[in-house]
């Protein structure tokens, strides 16, 4: 077993490092006050690829692993979570659903312009009286004809307004499974600007306050038939893959946030002096720092395990990276939590104003233990590979 | 094999602009003289431009013996190629054995370029020039190797964080740009007069021959605080953002520029562009004037590299005092105006 | 169009320079990177690839881990990199480095040649206008914009001196000194770095110098000598005075002015 990063994973790091600091690091307190999508910073994201990293050439994207791609979420949200997130939801929640699961036209139509940054993508799951428990599903396609009819809302949906193409899940009827009725699932693609497409209210959030979080409106949508991902009735599926690919990007933003609050804390308890001396030479001190580094080496380790285990799944379908990629954000985003307060306790009152940036990385880290699966679903998910 | 022996006389590089002496020639002279007297030599300014004859009899005034005039209407605007030519030839028709060059735009493109032509050695933006031993201490049992009268050349390299003495022991002319603003120009002698030679190497243009579209002489816009050589840093201790009226005027004087701390940004006194440390601007200006900074490590952080930290400040324990060379525990109120009208009135008696 | 591309890998300053505890500069506590002025010169070569479809090459002088700036290069858009790397041309000063680079240049076909102005560890913008002597070109250093004209063949600098700037056309083939001001460096992308990682680069020792004496090579080919080098010290606390009257404290500081010829 080797530690050692490669070379080229070495100079991305370098790369999406150096890009963090001079390109988002600078508007990360000003789009957080004023919950400011950045439009900015994602066309130059696009400009450099970033916005396509584990997508093949051949798609539009830079043919890069799926740890190169944990690695840009990770340094972006070091100095911006809410930067982290919006290319983590494009790529992992939009992306990689219709490239794993759709058609070679639907491929060519969406994943090219998403790949290359010209278009943003985004995902729709989630309801109001539907979380991770997909049987919850109320909203409803139809097919008429040509076109599937969608009527229903889904809410909390990152890059909700910003983004060009969603992948909406929706009931498209009943089925028996093992003698109970359930409801049928299916995915399907959904561009911005379908009549009957529509937003309802913006979610003012505790965190990651510069993404664009909306509810999506469905009062017969019309699209055309074409636009359904994967086989009808194969949406659980596909959602329950995508979340597993979408929890080693959230994984890589807890890390992320967690790394950045450490490298504030480190720089600020040197500087910082109490009593005669810098806050850094107390014992307290040195043992939190001690705490929260290992802690945090320890995630990055989970995270960089789950994004080989999906690359190994590309060349290996039978390969489940599900159980790493539920490891790595259930301790990625308790370490989170745990470092940035920490973090925010050890600037004492500097933590507590915005000027250092730990309390929004504080506020940012919760909702890495809601989203895309609470911490209670991943050790669920833990606990039934244990168990099977 | 180049006889070294042949090589005899400190030669100077004249820069003129616009047919006027650049303060730079001066100061080389003065600095010439200097490296002249234990050699036993004569200083000669070497002169290129076109219609630049009546500069001569000022080069003599500030130390030149000789002048060596070459006038060309190709010479007229600096273009690397003729002017390499004419100080090229000069240099192995009268064999000098040290020629120096200001590190100006100018100099750091003609240096190199003619170093590389009479295949020598050259030594960039020196600080120091003194003659001396090469090896500077002979090494034992090869006293006989060890040569003297040579030119040892100092410069600063990495940014300022490192020094290195440089010689060039077996080639001639030994020569060096010299960074302006650091040798003295001797006390002009009026009436003085030098030998003037005029040579003329013959100019015939080839492919190496730019030309000149167009000459746009620069008007100072927005300064950037990052190229200053000179600043004038205040703190929340100016007080308000009129006041800064007192280190305006200073840094006029000194024909410096005004930055400041974070207090003063975040007080609405002065644009984020001016603001010097770790949220802002790092800076290396020769001489920085930290007034009423307290000097915070955030602030520290962006100036510490500064070659002079002047600090004045009111709080006798403020942290500032800690980097600053020459440290003043004052009003700035009362010190600034008054230290301006003193900086005024000393440049006005030179 | 082709366009050599000379870069350097130096040891970064930018953020402070770190120190051992002696005062020493600690050399291995640096990152190595691409030289800035170097980078925009490569940026400005890879605007006119955008433009004109130029190829561009990179070519370094150094130890082997120089290979990294040469990769470097490739992820942001070169197309390819050259090392010449040997131990007899180790501790060249501007001469022997300008004609080991020149003894390069001469196997490779080019129009333009582009050099940083300086290296930020040696700060001596010599080796541009060095190199363009040895092979007998134009040289236009301090530049700040260009603009080419492929019919024509001609290229205009807009070049930058203390006071001002001349608009300068030369011929090509020319070299010219980039300043920081001719392109803010575009990034490396993911993608080019995957390549650039797979790319081959083109390793030459001595003998692939064309041209080129060994008497103008490495340490003894170099006419200039380090006599003495040390590092400079960090200062830490200068004086602290407390005049008497404000009188006393501007003639405190005007002193130190002069005696350190600020006025």
């Amino acid at each position: 077993m080797d530690f050692t990063l490669p070379k080229e994973h070495e100079m991305a790091r370098q790369l999406f490092k150096e890009f963090a600091e001079n390109e988002v690091k600078p508007l990360a307190q000003e789009i957080d006050e004023q919950h400011r999508f950045p439009r900015e910073t994602v066309e130059k994201m696009a400009k450099y690829g970033f916005m396509g990293i584990p997508v093949p050439k051949e798609y539009g994207g830079q043919g890069c692993d799926t740890l190169t791609y944990a690695m840009c979420v990770e340094e972006l949200s070091k100095v911006c979570g809410t930067t982290g997130v919006i290319v983590s939801a494009h790529t992992s929640l939009c992306i990689d659903p219709i490239l794993t699961f759709g058609t070679e036209e639907q491929k060519q139509k969406y994943v090219v312009p998403l790949a290359k940054g010209e278009k943003l993508g985004a995902f729709g799951l989630t309801e109001p009286g539907a979380g991770t428990d997909a049987q919850g599903q109320q909203t409803k396609a139809v097919l008429d004809g040509d076109e599937w009819v969608l009527n229903g809302s889904k809410c909390f949906i990152t890059n909700g307004k910003e983004a060009d193409v969603y992948v909406i899940f929706a009931v498209t009827g009943k089925v028996e499974k093992r003698g109970r009725v359930m409801k049928e699932i299916s995915a399907f693609i959904v561009e911005k600007g379908t009549p009957g497409f529509t937003f309802g209210t913006k979610e003012n959030k505790m965190g990651i306050c510069a993404s664009s979080t909306y509810e999506l409106i469905f009062t017969d949508c019309r699209i055309p038939k074409e636009n359904l991902l994967g086989a009808q009735g194969k949406g659980f599926n596909i959602a329950m893959h995508t979340l597993d690919g979408g929890r080693i990007g959230i994984a890589s933003q807890a890390l992320g946030l967690a790394e950045g609050a450490l490298e504030t804390t480190i720089n600020y308890v040197k500087e910082r002096k109490q009593f005669g001396r810098s806050i850094g030479q107390f014992q307290n001190t040195q043992f939190q720092l001690a705490d929260m580094a290992t802690k945090v080496e320890a995630a990055k380790l989970l995270v960089y395990k789950a994004a080989k285990k999906k690359d190994e799944y590309k060349t290996n379908p039978k390969v489940s990276y599900s159980f790493e990629a539920a490891q790595a954000k259930l301790y990625a985003a308790e370490v989170a939590m745990e470092v940035t307060t920490k973090a925010v306790q050890l600037h004492g009152g500097y933590g507590y104003i915005k000027e250092y940036g730990v309390e929004r990385m504080m506020r940012d880290a919760k909702i890495t233990e809601i989203y895309e699966g609470t911490s209670e679903v991943q050790r669920m998910v833990i606990s039934a590979q244990l168990l099977k | 094999m180049q006889n070294l022996e042949e090589y005899k006389g400190v030669f100077v590089f004249a820069q003129q602009l616009d047919n006027e002496v650049s303060g730079i020639a001066y100061e080389l002279l003065g600095k010439a003289k200097d490296l002249a007297a234990p050699l036993g030599a004569q200083v000669t300014a070497v002169l290129i431009g076109s219609g630049v004859e009546d500069q001569c009899d000022k080069l003599a005034e500030y130390g030149a013996d000789r002048v060596i005039l070459v006038d060309d209407p190709e010479l007229k605007e600096y273009r690397t190629e003729p002017y390499a030519h004419a100080l090229s030839s000069v240099i192995n028709e009268f064999k000098p054995e040290i020629v120096l060059v200001g590190a100006t735009a100018i100099g750091r493109d003609l240096g190199p370029t003619v170093s590389a032509r009479v295949a020598t050695g050259l030594t960039a933006d020196c600080t120091v020039l003194e003659i001396g031993d090469f090896p500077l201490v002979a090494i034992p049992g090869k006293e006989a190797e060890q040569k003297h009268n040579q030119l040892l050349m100092t410069r600063p390299a990495f940014g300022g964080n490192t020094i290195a003495t440089i010689a060039c022991p077996n080639n001639r002319p030994q020569m060096a740009t010299v960074r302006p603003g650091v040798m003295q120009k001797i006390d002009p002698i009026k009436g003085a007069k030098a030998e003037v030679v005029k040579y003329n190497p013959g100019f015939t243009p080839n492919n190496r021959y730019v030309s000149i579209k167009e000459v746009v002489k620069a008007v100072n816009d927005v300064a950037d605080i990052m190229d200053a050589k000179i600043l004038v840093s205040g703190g929340r201790g100016v007080g308000s953002a009129e006041n800064f009226k007192i280190l305006e005027d200073l840094a006029a004087v000194l024909g410096g520029t005004v930055s400041c701390s974070r207090a003063v940004v975040d007080s609405g006194w002065k644009p984020k562009e001016l603001q010097v440390g770790q949220t802002g601007k790092t800076v290396r200006p020769n001489v920085y004037f930290a007034i009423g900074i307290s000097g915070a490590i955030q602030h520290v952080a962006g100036m510490e590299e500064s070659d002079i930290i002047v600090a004045i400040n009111k709080d006798e324990d403020a942290p500032i005092f800690d980097v600053a060379d020459y440290g003043v525990v004052g009003d700035l109120n009362k010190i600034v105006p008054q230290l301006t009208e003193a900086i005024k009135a000393q440049i006005a008696a030179k | 169009m082709k366009i050599v591309v000379c870069i350097k890998q130096v040891p970064d300053t930018k953020g402070g320079v770190k120190f051992n505890p002696d005062g020493t500069l600690d050399r291995g506590a640096m990152l190595a990177i691409m030289n800035p002025d170097d980078k925009a010169g490569l940026e400005a070569a890879l605007k006119l690839k955008d433009q004109y479809g130029a190829e561009v090459t990179v070519l370094t002088m150094g130890l082997p881990k120089a290979t990294d700036v040469l990769r470097e290069a490739i992820a942001m858009g070169a197309d390819k990199g050259i090392l010449v790397t040997d131990r007899v041309l180790g501790g060249a000063d501007t001469w022997a480095t300008s004609t080991t680079l020149a003894g390069a240049l001469r196997n490779l076909d080019y129009d333009l040649i582009i050099t940083g102005r300086q290296a930020i560890d040696g700060d001596t913008a010599q080796v541009g206008p060095q190199i363009a002597e040895h092979l007998g070109l134009p040289v236009i250093s301090y530049a700040q914009e260009i603009s080419v004209d492929e019919k024509a063949g001609t290229i205009l600098v807009k070049r930058q001196y203390d006071d001002r700037y001349h608009m300068v056309e030369a011929k090509l083939p020319c070299l010219v000194t980039a300043l920081s001001e001719l392109g803010t460096p575009r990034y490396m992308t993911p993608g080019g770095i995957f390549d650039a990682c797979k790319a081959e680069i083109t390793t030459w020792g001595r003998a692939d110098l064309k041209d080129v004496e060994d008497c103008n090579l490495g340490l003894a080919g170099s006419p200039t000598k380090i006599a003495k080098a040390s590092d400079k010290v960090r200062k830490g606390a200068g004086e602290k005075v407390v005049p008497e009257s404000p009188e006393d404290a501007v003639k405190y500081i005007v002193g130190k002015l002069t005696e350190k010829h600020v006025i």
